[in-house]
This record gives C-alpha cells, structure tokens and sequence, in this order.
C-alpha cells in the first residue's frame, strides 16, 4: 500500500520520497514527502493525496513550521521549495508576481536592486536603509550612537549589500519573518522564510503600523485546493474588485484550505534612510503617552515599538521613521522634542528591534501574541503583568504598540503548567473586558463583544499539550462553514488552525 | 407569497419601515447604474441591527431573497432589487457611534455616509481615508460591500484596508461580529472576504473602520500636456522615482472641455490631458516630492504647472475632476461609465487604442481617471434616442474591458461587478476560479438567497458536483428548491 502511495506521487512529482523525521511538523512525522516543481505538479499532488485519502501539511523553508498547533495527523508534507521563482518584477508598476517558495530574503535582494521592496519588515539585514544610503549613514540631526564605527551601516547590511552575518539581535519578528524556529535555533532555513509561509502565518513586523500585514499586501493568488483544483484570485493590478478576494482568504490560514503557490504582490520604493528615536519610560502609563503622542503626531511614523525585558525594568519606546535622508533627519528630531527629555536619534536598529525572544541572549520558548486597541496598551500591560505574576511568571514584553499588537515571551526553561495558567487567566481578563478601549458609557451592543484577543504563536511540545493555542474566536461557525467547502475531507492541516480547524 | 410577510415585517420595522406600495416601491427600482431597474416586491427600512436580523430570518424562512442597499450610488448595480424579494434599506442606520482617536477607530452604522466619519473625526485631527467620488451621500455599507476607492487610495488604500470589524446579518438571519476592531483578531480573515463581496454573504449593521491622521501639509498640482500619452509618461516618471503621491488623477481633452463647461474650472486653455498629482504628509517630504513632481512633468513636456497649497486653492483644481462625471452628462445625452484596471505602465498604448476604437466606431470617448493606480474611467458617449447607439456603445465598452484583460489588468477596479458585469466575469477567470469563489458562497448563503444573481453568472447550486451541467437542478426540477 505504502508503496503504491508513493510510487503514484512519484508519477506525477519526482522530487516524491518517504519522510524522516527530519519532516516532522510539531513532532508528527509524515510518511510522504513531496516537492512539485510546478503548479501542475503542485496540483497532480493534492490529486494522488485526495485518491488515497492523505492528510497533506504545505511546508516552505520550515522556519514557522512551528507555529500552529501540532497537525492531528500529516501523512504527506508538500514542500514548496522548488516553486522558487520570481516571476515576474514590473518594477514601473510596483508589482511583483513570485511562486511560494521564493525566500522572502532572496525577493528583497531582487526588489531592492531598484530601490523597491515588499514592505512587510524583511529578512535580518535587509531592513531599511537602503545599502549605499548616503555617507555617515547619520541624517542630519540624528545623533549618532556609534553602531556605524563597526564598518556595518546601522542597519546590519555591508556596504557591499550582503546580509552581515551574526545579525539575529535585527530579528524583523515574531510577526514578520521570526529567522528560525522557536528557541533561536537556526535550522539551516532560508533567512526571513518563504513568501508562501510569509502569506500562510500572515507573518508581519513592526512596520505592520504604516504597510499594514501581508493581507493587505498580496493583490493576486494562485492555489492548489485539497482535490488539486488550481484556482486563481485577484490579478497584478493594484486596483481590483473583480470576484471574491480568495487571497485575504488564504493569508492567515495555516495551510487549511490549500496550497498557496504563488502570489502577486504591491510594492513599495525602499526608503533611503532610517531614524530610530528611542525614549526609556518609567513605566506603562509613560510608555504610553509617548507611544499615543508618536501615533498622534504628522510625522508619519513607520512603527511604533516598545520593549521591557523584565517586569522590574524601564520599558523603552522606539519610533521608526523613514524615508529621503533630509526629511528623516529632520522629523527624528521633531520626534525626540515632542517625546521629550531623554529621547534620543540613532540610526541604527534597537538590538531588541522586533520581538521578545529575536535576542539570543533571552529566547523565547513560548511567545504569546495579544491584539489589542491600541488606547488600552497601559490595560493591556497590566493585565499581561497580573497573569504572569499569579503564574509565578516573568516574561519579556513587548510589540507594535500603536498598532495594538504586544508580545509576551517566556523562556524555554518556564513550566508548562505555569503557562497554561499565564495564558488562562490572561484569556479570562480580557474575555472580562479588562484590557478593552470602550468609554463606561457605550452600550455593550454598539461594540464587538470583546476588543482583545491572546494568541500563542508559538510553544513547546509540552505547553502545546496544555493549552488551546488560538484560543477563543469570533465567528468561528462561519468558519468552519468555510473550511468544510474548500476541504470538506478535513485533510489539509487538520488541527492546526483557530477551533481545531 | 411576499405579502404574506407583510403583517410580520410591519411587526419587526414598525408600520412607517414598511414599503408596499408598487408606486413608492418604485423609488428603489435602481442604484446608480440606471439602465438596469427592477421594483422590488417590498422594502423595509430597519432602525436597527436586531430588526435587519428578523427581516433576514423571516426572509430566509419563506425563501424569499432580499438585497441590502444603502444610499443606492453604486454603479454596477449590486443594490439593484430582486423582483420578488425583500429590499433592505439602511438609510435610517446612520449614526457614528464613537470615535476613538486613541485607538484610531470609529465605529459606525452602515447607512452613515461616508463623508460623515471624515466629518466627525476632523475635530480631533483624524480621516476616513477611502473618498469615492459620491463620499457626500454614499453610505459606509455599500463601501464595504462594493470595497469601494477613490481617488486617495493610490497612497492611503481601498476600504478594505481600513475595515477592523464588522457586524454582520447573516443571510440566516444570525447576528454576529467579524474581527473584533484590531485587525488581528485570530482565524480566517473574514473581513477580507466580506468586504468587497457586493452583498452577497449577508448584511453589515455595524462597521469598525480605522482613521488616519490628517497630515501635515497638503499640496496639489496640476499640470497640462499636450496629449494623454504625455501625461501617461509623466505618471510613469512620477512613480518611477519612487515617489507615491495621495493621487494622481488625469483628464482627457473631451472631459476637460465638459468640465470647463459645467463648472468654469479654467484648467490651461487647449491642453490635450491634465493631470492632478496631490502629495500629503509631512512637510519637508511634501515640499521635496512636489519640487520633484514639477521637474518631472517639465521634463516630460508639461505646457503649464500650477501649485496649490490651501484648501480653497486645491478645492478650485479639483472642482473640475469631481464634477467631471456630471459634466460629461451635460454635453451627451446619455453616457456609460466604464471602470477598467490596466497596469500602469499600459496607460499609453492603452490610451491610444480606446482613441482608436472610439475613431473606428464614431462614438465619442471621455476619459477621466485614476492614473496612479491604472484604472480607468472612460466615459462611453452616445444618444439612446438613436436607434441602435445604445447597443453600439455597450460594444464599445465591451471592447474597452477586453482591452484592459489583454493588459493583465481587471475589468473593475472600484465599481464592482454587480449585474453589470457578470457576464464579463468569465473572461477575467475560469471555471475552476469561478466556482472556487463560490465555495464562499455556499459556506455563508447555501440557499442563495442573499443578493442573489450578482457579481457570478449562473452559479451553480451548493452541493454540486462539479462538472458539465445538463438541465435544471434536480431540486429545482422537482419544485423543492427555487433557483434565484
């Protein structure tokens, strides 16, 4: 039997073989292992997987692989690391069109050969600036702090244009192309993952608050449903409503629905020039008014990030700011007036830039996600803070702030049940309203019944076993509705998505 | 049939949210696009989201299709009624129901106008970003359905870039909330799929959307060529510098002449396009960009460049690009508005082919545009009390949509598809596409009973076997399933 299933993937996808452990997802281990080259093959594939009745887990680089809860059941791991190009880089119409396999690393080298990007916080080392920003690498009126002594431009990439090496503190995120699997382990994968995976975790960075998340991004999809049907969605037009946006669809869905293969995608002019200014904060309420002050003021801030490594320390505030050198240098230092004493400009990159947990010197072995309004982030903080403390917990803090996403990260060595507690009476304040934006007088029908959510992105075998990863979600019958018509065998990555889906 | 859910809708709407009267039922025969009328059977009018929910489950009970319209300005004809089905108007939902500029949300009912966010949140330094042409009157609802545009989309994006939550009817008549207004929440992306769907997966009744901060400085050229193909390079230049401006809009010699004479905008005599860039943001890079914009359009040979930094200034270029529909209604009797998409960088040839086809055929082309982001509104002009010229300028305009398909382009870029343009739909998509898209459907509105005959020709029935289809559905053979 065993036999036939592979010699029939094999018929239709020759880069077919049995799988090892090394193609364990979250500790299951498949039988199959498949490649296509293809969408054809892509297709032919799901076809096979649908005849012998295979549960099927795509796979990218792997560098996320470890996000999701564990698949019930994957007898087949269909790798898109051979659907590897570029295919098409209109660069006068800011549009790309690339397979899924093509390393987020590898398109940001591409696009940025004409100063162009897919701005969803790239790979460690391809951040912005631009290489060849111009000499000092120092805007105007940002004080300099030393990071460019070192022969590396500020923001980890060589004057050559190469990713340095050694850049893992530049972690672009949890959210946005998290370098390798949980715990800082580099696995060998691609830097920043793979565009499919990128779409399929809806993967996004600090700079989510200015280009938004990869859905708001992808303009065009092509995919492989669970019985192989290739459909498309969208197109390379910038501006289109023409048929169902199957595209948002699939961004975020974990593999559920099918196998995304390629994907078009808007693109922006890299800006030239970066400006971090950071303020430390004495505690949540501070943070605060500096983080709502940045988000209130005209200059255009590209992300908004705070970071406090312990609950005993300062927490310090980051505001990105982008673009043409003179305009950076400038508004970085009306920026460091309006958020007051102490705040300073530095061109280069915060070492915590991105996530708790992107730092090897502190990984994190469960990261936590909490979205949130962004006017209830002192709310939030404190909830976050009296979970952890009744867990006997003390984990690193910090996100996008002003776009309401903060990260809680435990270290690998915590005990799964104090977690499992940390995430339960987390779940159970904000299912109370606790860390909800909502003035005491507005009806509790005029509002979505609760403004806050926590999800852990990822976590060890151990917590998994433990605790409901996604948690709870609204809309989860409409859901379910869905995923019954596109996969009504429930044999794309069973298990792993909100409810069991 | 329909009047037998009279005395229940009367119940649930109250005796004044009750249309039945075939004269005053006629008010709702069509939305913007007014070659297509059907009256509806009914049309309530709901004050809330509770009673839009009984409306939907009386709906859904009876089989009885019904069709959500908010202020009736689409242009594909989404809102256009089912003749024997239940019209469900949102005007009398409108209000703002807060504005949180710390958390940069509004929350909002879906017959609010659009302009009406901007409005309340102007105070305190914030805007609704997407500004479609009709933002005056059209309503929050029917943006989310239609994910409508406007000419700022180009830097700031389409509504449903700007949509963090949604309460939703759906077409059961179940009321639930889609996201949770951060635009994080976890599971599919819903509110992706809803906005944009034209009403066909159920009923908004309230809509979280994000506001933007009002930059600091506005500034707004315009600058007139010789020929469109001239403006067309100008834009490519514009973007190729890396520059994104708020807009960038462009007129044709034709839609300028109808403009000047409707409104007296006084847009440089004898130019052949004009093209308004609008830059926003703060204010070094909006000085620098705009310096930059003008060299650009010299260089390309721009005959004459104005600059406008205040709202009165910037309010007289634009005068002329938001009445241009209108005017264009002026100098023909009759007109279709087209909405095509075409890379921009196809702007040129592309152009040039509708000049020629509108040559070949004698039917004057108007064209007023999106140029930024390559979507088209060319105004297709005619006389329907000629006979023929009606099917003439449809021609027309079909070849226009072909034009923009062979380009890689879309055949709707903010009007959406509607009745309009489904039997277009097939030629942007195939089957496999098509009917992938209608597993959406079947998984909100298996009964197919919300907005049904829109945006998909012949779709088929949920549960079905893909495949050649012969005959009618078996269940609509045997009488036990009514097709809509």
């Amino acid at each position: 039997m065993a036999d036939d299933v592979l010699a029939a993937l094999a018929a239709v996808c020759p880069a077919s073989r049995p799988a090892s452990s090394e193609d364990a997802v979250a500790g299951v281990t498949p039988r199959y292992a498949a490649s296509p080259a293809s969408v054809a093959e892509a297709s032919a594939v799901l076809r096979v997987a649908t005849d012998y009745d295979l549960t099927v887990v795509p796979r990218g680089s792997g560098s996320k692989l470890a996000w999701g809860a564990p698949p019930r059941r994957c007898d087949l791991v269909v790798d898109t690391l051979r659907l590897d190009q570029v295919l098409e880089h209109a660069a006068g119409d800011l549009v790309a069109r690339v397979q899924a396999g093509v390393s987020m690393h590898r398109l940001a080298e591409v696009l940025g050969g004409v100063g162009q990007e897919l701005a969803l916080d790239p790979a460690p080392g391809l951040a912005a600036p631009a290489p060849g920003a111009p000499d000092g690498v120092t805007p105007d009126g940002v004080t300099p702090d030393g990071a460019a002594a070192d022969g590396v431009t500020p923001d980890g990439v060589t004057p050559d244009g190469a990713a340095a090496d050694a850049v893992a503190p530049d972690g672009a995120g949890p959210d946005g192309a998290a370098p390798d699997g949980p715990g800082g382990g580099n696995g060998g994968y691609p830097a920043g993952g793979t565009v499919g995976g990128t779409l399929a975790t809806a993967a996004a960075g600090p700079r989510r608050l200015r280009y938004g998340t990869p859905r708001d991004l992808v303009i065009g999809v092509t995919v492989v449903r669970a019985d192989g049907t290739v459909a498309h969605s969208g197109g390379k037009v910038v501006k289109n409503v023409a048929g169902y946006d199957l595209g948002k669809l699939f961004t975020g869905s974990f593999g559920t629905l099918g196998l995304i293969v390629e994907a078009a995608f808007r693109l922006h002019p890299r800006p030239a020039t970066a400006a971090y200014v950071t303020i430390e904060c004495a505690d949540a309420a501070e943070a605060h008014r500096a983080v709502a002050a940045a988000a209130a003021s005209v200059l255009a801030p590209s992300a908004i990030e705070v970071d406090r490594p312990a609950r005993d320390q300062p927490i310090t505030v980051a505001v990105l700011l982008e673009g043409e050198a003179a305009g950076v240098g400038e508004r970085a230092t009306l920026m460091c007036e309006l958020l007051g004493a102490g705040a300073q400009a530095q061109a280069s990159q915060p070492a915590w830039w991105g996530w708790p947990g992107s730092d090897p010197a502190r990984p994190a072995g469960t990261l936590v996600r909490v979205a949130f309004w962004a006017a209830a982030m002192p709310r939030v903080l404190a909830v976050i803070d009296d979970a952890a403390q009744s867990a006997g917990l003390d984990p690193a803090v910090g996100g996008s702030a002003a776009a309401g996403v903060i990260y809680a990260a435990a270290a690998p060595s915590v005990h799964p049940a104090a977690i499992a507690a940390f995430v339960a009476t987390l779940r159970a304040a904000l299912a109370r309203g606790e860390a909800d934006a909502r003035p005491a007088s507005a009806a509790p029908s005029e509002y979505p019944p609760v403004l806050a959510s926590a999800v852990v992105v990822h976590a060890p075998p151990a917590v998994q076993d433990q605790v409901d990863l996604w948690g709870p979600v609204p809309a989860l019958p409409l859901m379910r509705a869905v995923k019954d018509q596109f996969d009504p065998g429930h044999r794309m990555a069973p298990g792993r998505f909100v409810g069991g889906i | 049939m329909i009047k037998q859910l009279i005395p229940r809708m009367t119940e649930i709407c109250g005796p004044d949210g009750v249309v039945s009267d075939p004269a005053e039922l006629r008010t709702y025969e069509c939305d913007g696009l007014t070659s297509h009328r059907v009256t509806p059977a009914l049309a309530v009018l709901p004050r809330t989201a509770e009673q839009v929910a009984a409306v939907v489950r009386e709906c859904a009970a009876a089989k009885v299709p019904f069709v959500a319209r908010g202020s009736g300005t689409g242009l594909s004809g989404g809102a256009l009624p089912h003749a024997d089905g239940v019209l469900i108007v949102t005007s009398r939902m409108r209000r703002i129901i807060a504005i949180d500029t710390g958390s940069q949300r509004a929350i909002v009912e879906p017959g609010a106008t659009n302009l009406s966010i901007s409005d309340a949140a102007r105070p305190f330094g914030y805007f609704y970003a997407p500004d479609p042409s009709s933002q005056v009157v059209c309503s929050v609802g029917g943006n989310v359905a239609e994910n409508s545009g406007g000419a700022h989309c180009l830097k700031h994006g389409f509504t449903t870039h700007h949509v963090t939550g949604l309460e939703l009817v759906t077409p059961a008549g179940e009321l639930t909330w889609i996201g949770d207004g951060t635009g994080a929440a976890p599971g599919y992306d819903l509110l992706g799929v809803l906005t944009g769907s034209e009403g066909t997966l159920g009923i908004v009744t309230k809509v979280v959307v994000k506001l933007t901060r009002i930059p600091q400085l506005v500034k707004c050229l315009l600058a007139a060529f010789e020929t469109t193909g001239a403006g067309g390079t100008a834009v490519s230049a514009i973007i190729g510098a890396g520059i994104l401006p708020a807009a960038i809009e462009m007129m044709d010699a034709l839609a300028i002449e109808a403009a000047e004479a409707a409104v007296a905008c006084r847009y440089p005599e004898g130019a052949g396009a004009v093209l308004i860039v609008e830059l926003d943001g703060p204010e070094a890079d909006v000085l620098r960009d705009s310096a930059a914009v003008r060299a650009l359009c010299e260089q390309v040979g721009a005959t004459e460049i104005r600059e406008a930094d205040d709202p009165a200034e910037r309010a007289a270029i634009w005068v002329g690009r938001r009445s241009a529909f209108a005017a264009v209604g002026r100098i023909s009797p009759a007109y279709i508005v087209q909405d095509g998409v075409v890379p921009r960088t196809a702007l040129g040839p592309v152009l040039d082919k509708i000049a020629e086809l509108s040559a070949a055929s004698g039917i004057k082309v108007a064209n007023v545009f999106h140029a930024g982001d390559g979507n088209l509104h060319p105004l297709v002009l005619y006389d329907d009390s000629s006979p023929g010229a009606t099917a003439a300028a449809e021609t027309l305009s079909g070849a226009i949509l072909d034009l923009c398909i062979e380009h890689g382009g879309s055949i709707t870029g903010e009007h959406g598809v509607g009745v309009d343009k489904s039997k277009y739909l097939p030629k942007m998509f195939g089957a496999d596409d098509l009917d992938t898209m209608q597993l959406l459907r079947c998984a909100f509105d298996p009964a197919s009973l919300c907005n049904p005959g829109k945006v998909f020709p012949t779709p088929r029935l949920c549960g079905e076997v893909p495949g050649a289809r012969r005959g009618p559905h078996p269940l609509v053979a045997s009488g036990q399933l009514d097709q809509f």
